[in-house]
């Protein structure tokens, strides 16, 4: 088992034709993904790159059964992107793009609550279950099957951990990054769920950031349902006040999105917290008992 | 994006949002005939972007031209410190000179986004001319909040909501109602982060006016907003901020003195957190991005070179679409055309991890090679003991 992805996942790419998503659509093939082809408006009935190519994630789904949308396309066309594939019943919207206007994904999200789409992202490195299926932009030769869930609102820090966690010969089940953007649409909350009802799953590894209240959720959340280990780490705890970090929604704003405050949460919850970086694969060895 | 006080109420007052009459000026002849134009007394108002200005004597009042003309010599070109400034304080370029009002009541008015609840907030409160955070700690039932519909806006009765909340009635009400919609009217069509305003008062005479004004905008949204995009001010940006932006790079400088370069937003802020936790403090953040090409890294690594505080570098890259060699091949062309005046610690992971590690060995120059980003850290801390 795993959460999301399998070997069932046939994903179609929004964007193909552009460079990203050309050069990860193959990535993710190689990987041994199935991708079912591409869309990309006024180029349906071509081939891109050995992928077919349609004019809408509709015929996407009609002809080849896609049943998860991979998006890269440009941000001020990405939300539209996201309802499309929602509009079109794509169970699962995993959203790459970086820099949408944060007005856009309000809408978004408010459309996809009238739908039974997922969206992960925006601004994220995507999901993978290692050996299955890989549909997102990580470095897939870094992950390793096996018991541990990772959810991360960063990129490369969750390789960072993965690294860190195959090194040491620990698998992972899935990997959920579910990005840096103020308003996204899967959660700590939603992950820490999926990752708690999975069987394969015995601990479950989370990377927060500052900014927001998510973690500060996922706490309450721990505390009230989780029954696995959980390990996490905040990063920015030397982060300064009133200046966003890279991440859109990575920024102390009034005092509030501290990292002290999310790991007082996270440690109260009965999460173990890491305090170094260069811990966490040793932190979830010590939990797993190895 | 923050824009100055003055730029943020010719806004308002396009989106019918009534502020006081005035303008801008340069130099102390311009505020005094500023004055001259609008007669009677009048406040003389720094233009910087931060907060506490009043506080820290960049707010004058003034009786007449003449005495606009004093404060306005007296405020130019004085580096105006707050608790929102860096410590060395802000230069002041230009003044605001806007007629001075008998104010009766100060209320506060913002709109910002609730991550949260996933949508837009309209918040009022009789408590003005406070920090509104100070108010959410110490009492935050005197905190009116509507949030707008995600796809619909702010309805009427929640804008009347807030202006009934405000205390306002008679005409007082009406002008306080249509402000609240044409605020949000305002946040909307121009893609702001925050619209803030802080003190929102009713005058003796019976005018709701915003007597501050802050306009925050969202960065994502730039490219469809030209006019906003314009009113960006460099000089209000760290230098080296700047100069970064121009490679997106996406560049934060900070107090410390180990200079970091990393690929990714999460990994560049643990980087951080890992030096301090290694005893050291970090000059900057510095984000390359997931797919930088060899002349961004050459770039990042010049602007790191140039920031006279930098004593050690710490290049942290776990490279997944950045491919490893390729930063590699940046950092040694940027090495040799710069050289190297400080000693740079390189700890890569990832994708063609080998291949990078080969070509900095066969460079011949230099580097010091660590293992993880612990020992990467604590290296990084030592050398930039060293040689401080």
């Amino acid at each position: 088992m795993s959460i999301l992805v399998d070997k069932a996942t046939r994903v179609v790419v929004q964007g193909i034709t552009g460079r990203e998503g050309a050069f990860h659509a193959a990535r993710c093939k190689e990987y041994g993904t199935t991708v079912v082809g591409g869309v990309t408006p006024s180029k349906g009935g071509t081939t891109h790159e050995g992928f077919p190519v349609w004019n809408t994630v509709a015929e996407a789904v009609l002809n080849e059964g896609a049943n998860c949308a991979l998006i890269f396309v440009p941000p001020p066309a990405a939300a539209d992107a996201i309802m499309e594939a929602a509009a079109a019943g794509v169970p699962l919207i995993v959203c790459i793009t970086e820099g949408i206007p944060v007005a856009d994904m309000v809408r978004a999200k408010h459309f996809l609550a009238w739908t039974t789409s997922r969206l992960i992202g925006p601004n994220c490195p995507g999901i993978i279950t290692p050996d299955a299926a890989k549909i997102g932009i990580m470095p897939g030769h870094i992950h390793k099957r096996g018991a541990v869930g990772v959810v991360s609102r960063s990129g490369t820090l969750t390789y960072e951990v993965v690294g860190q966690l195959t090194g040491r010969g620990i698998g992972q089940s899935t990997c959920v990054g579910i990005g840096g953007d103020p308003v996204h649409g899967t959660s700590f909350v939603d992950v820490l769920r999926l990752f708690n009802d999975d069987p394969e799953t015995r601990a479950i590894m989370m990377i927060g950031e500052i900014g927001g209240s998510a973690e500060e959720e996922g706490a309450a959340f721990i505390k009230a349902h989780v029954t696995k280990p959980v390990v996490a780490f905040i990063c920015g705890q030397t982060a300064p006040p009133g200046r966003r970090m890279g991440h859109a929604g990575a920024i102390i704003a009034g005092g509030r999105g501290t990292a002290a405050e999310k790991m007082k949460a996270l440690a109260t919850a009965g999460a173990t917290l890491v305090r170094s970086p260069a811990d966490m694969g040793a932190t979830v060895a010590t939990v797993l008992g190895r | 994006m923050k824009v100055h006080e003055h730029q943020a109420k010719a806004l308002l007052r396009a989106f019918a949002v009534p502020v006081p009459r005035g303008d801008v000026a340069t130099t102390p002849a311009e505020a005094k005939a500023v004055a001259a134009r609008l007669g009677g007394r009048v406040v003389v108002k720094a233009q910087v972007h931060a907060g506490g200005r009043g506080k820290a004597g960049g707010i004058q009042l003034a009786d007449g031209p003449v005495a606009a003309e004093a404060a306005a010599r007296q405020i130019l070109g004085m580096r105006l410190t707050t608790p929102q400034t860096p410590p060395e304080g802000i230069l002041v370029r230009s003044v605001l000179v806007e007629e001075a009002s008998a104010v009766a009541r100060e209320l506060y008015l913002s709109v910002t986004l609730d991550r949260v609840r996933a949508t837009h907030v309209a918040m009022a409160s009789q408590a003005g001319g406070m920090e509104i955070e100070e108010v959410a700690d110490r009492s935050p039932e005197k905190i009116l909040r509507e949030w707008a519909h995600p796809a619909l806006g702010l309805a009427d009765h929640q804008a009347r909501r807030l202006a009934f909340g405000l205390g306002l009635v008679g005409e007082e009400f009406k002008q306080g109602a249509g402000l609240v919609r044409n605020l949000f009217a305002l946040y909307l069509a121009k893609d702001c982060s925050l619209a803030e305003i802080n003190p929102l008062v009713v005058t003796r005479d019976g005018r709701v006016l915003a007597l501050d004004a802050k306009l925050n905008f969202d960065d994502n949204a730039l490219y469809r907003h030209v006019d906003i995009a314009a009113l960006r001010d460099p000089h209000e940006e760290d230098p080296l901020d700047v100069e970064a932006s121009k490679y997106s790079l996406n560049y934060i400088k900070l107090a410390g003195n180990v200079g970091c370069m990393v690929n990714g937003a999460g990994l560049a802020m643990a980087t951080m957190d890992i030096i301090k936790l290694a005893g050291g403090e970090p000059a900057n953040f510095l984000d390359v991005g997931g797919g930088a090409s060899p002349e961004q890294i050459e770039n990042a690594f010049r602007i790191l070179s140039s920031d006279p505080s930098v004593r050690a570098v710490f290049i942290n890259v776990f490279g997944g679409i950045l491919r490893v060699d390729r930063l590699a091949e940046g950092l040694i062309a940027a090495v040799k055309k710069l050289g190297l005046r400080l000693p740079v610690v390189v700890r890569m992971e990832g994708t063609n991890v080998e291949l990078g590690k080969r070509m900095l060995g066969e460079s011949g120059l230099p580097f010091v090679t660590a293992d993880d980003m612990g020992d990467g850290a604590r290296k990084a801390v030592a050398l930039a003991k060293g040689s401080g």
